[in-house]
């Protein structure tokens, strides 16, 4: 299921990806000049946002999962469970990703083949 | 003479600067090398060898996007989704500038590349840490922010090399994605008491998602976050702090 870009198009995606990630980065610099005071409002989106987005983000990795079809998100549900598991117990960020993205290879290869 | 004087304070200026902020980035060191690493791995999974994965690296500097960006290279051409997937994802990013507008009044022509290079790394490491007695703000800034860069060119620069030589089963790698969120989440979930921002962005993202389908539900789903966020407010900021 490659589907592989010309590279015009690929050259267009990255383009893509860098405008967004620059704006976005840039925008509150242009926006709120030091002299202007930043609205509340927008204060209070800074503060809540990032807790929604990661949520949002979380969602997003496993929309591809079937609940209905088997292994029924079984792999992701256990090495979900492990990665906070063990991030709770050792609060290592590297041993937390990389075991859990172990757990989830082994499981997907080897056990829910 | 006098000139050349300034030219060499201004050089030593710079080493101390660099010196003090090396320290400070070695754990960003090791996330990038790693989560590089891993992009440049999964890279190779889809045919994109050390050139391609080289230059997003350097030229857009967003780890999570470019690890989207593989599922976007892999789908049909949409450029316009890309941009407004990468603006939603990186909306948070809106907010690290706000946190930093005092701090980087001072950066001059160096500003840019700090605006360019507030990752969420860096923004963690800058927004917390002031420069040593002694050592120039701005180019104190600049390396921080210039170091982590390099670890995360150098980290996906090897993912490549190492995609192309090693034959190994890849199946499953990009979980990396998922883990690297749930860790985040974990994270955010034991340092605030509340929650309420987090339960309302896994559950409108859930019910967008059987409502509109994995192909279109991340526009409707910032979208009830937004919602949401805004109808709560008074709730939210009632409850100690976020």
């Amino acid at each position: 299921m490659n589907l592989t870009l010309t590279t015009p198009q690929l050259l267009i995606t990255i383009g893509a990806l860098i405008l967004g990630t620059v704006a976005t980065r840039f925008l509150p610099f242009l926006l709120f000049p030091p002299h202007k005071k930043t609205p509340s409002y927008v204060l209070y989106l800074g503060k809540a946002l990032p807790y929604a987005v990661i949520g949002l983000l979380v969602v997003f990795c496993l929309k591809g999962v079937s609940l209905t079809a088997s292994p029924h998100g079984l792999p992701e549900l256990i090495a979900i469970l492990c990665i906070v598991l063990v991030h709770l117990w050792k609060s290592n960020v590297l041993v937390s990703i990389g075991g859990g993205t172990l757990v989830y290879m082994l499981l997907v290869q080897y056990i829910f083949v | 003479m006098k000139s050349e004087n300034k030219t060499e304070n201004e050089k030593g200026m710079r080493r101390k600067a660099l010196k003090a902020a090396f320290p400070l980035t070695i754990p960003v060191l090791t996330g990038y090398l790693f989560l590089g690493i891993g992009f440049g791995v999964l890279m190779s999974t889809i045919g994109y060898g050390f050139g391609w994965t080289v230059l997003m690296s350097a030229s857009i500097f967003a780890g999570s996007i470019q690890y989207i960006a593989i599922t976007l290279l892999t789908s049909a051409f949409n450029p316009l989704y890309a941009l407004l997937l990468t603006v939603l994802v990186n909306a948070r990013h809106l907010f690290y500038g706000i946190a930093m507008l005092e701090r980087f009044k001072g950066a001059g022509r160096l500003k840019p590349y700090l605006i360019f290079g507030l990752t969420d790394e860096t923004f963690s490491l800058l927004s917390t840490t002031e420069p040593p007695e002694g050592i120039n703000r701005k180019w104190f800034q600049f390396f921080v922010t210039a170091l982590d860069h390099s670890y995360w060119i150098t980290g996906s620069g090897l993912g490549a090399l190492i995609g192309a030589l090693l034959d190994f089963n890849t199946k499953g790698l990009d979980f990396v994605l998922t883990a690297l969120f749930v860790v985040i989440l974990t994270e955010q979930w034991r340092g605030t008491k509340n929650h309420i921002p987090a339960l309302i962005g896994l559950g409108a993202t859930a019910l967008c998602l059987v409502i509109f389908g994995p192909t279109n539900f991340m526009i409707p789903a910032m979208l009830l976050i937004l919602a949401l966020l805004t109808l709560l407010r008074g709730r939210i900021e009632g409850r100690a702090k976020v």
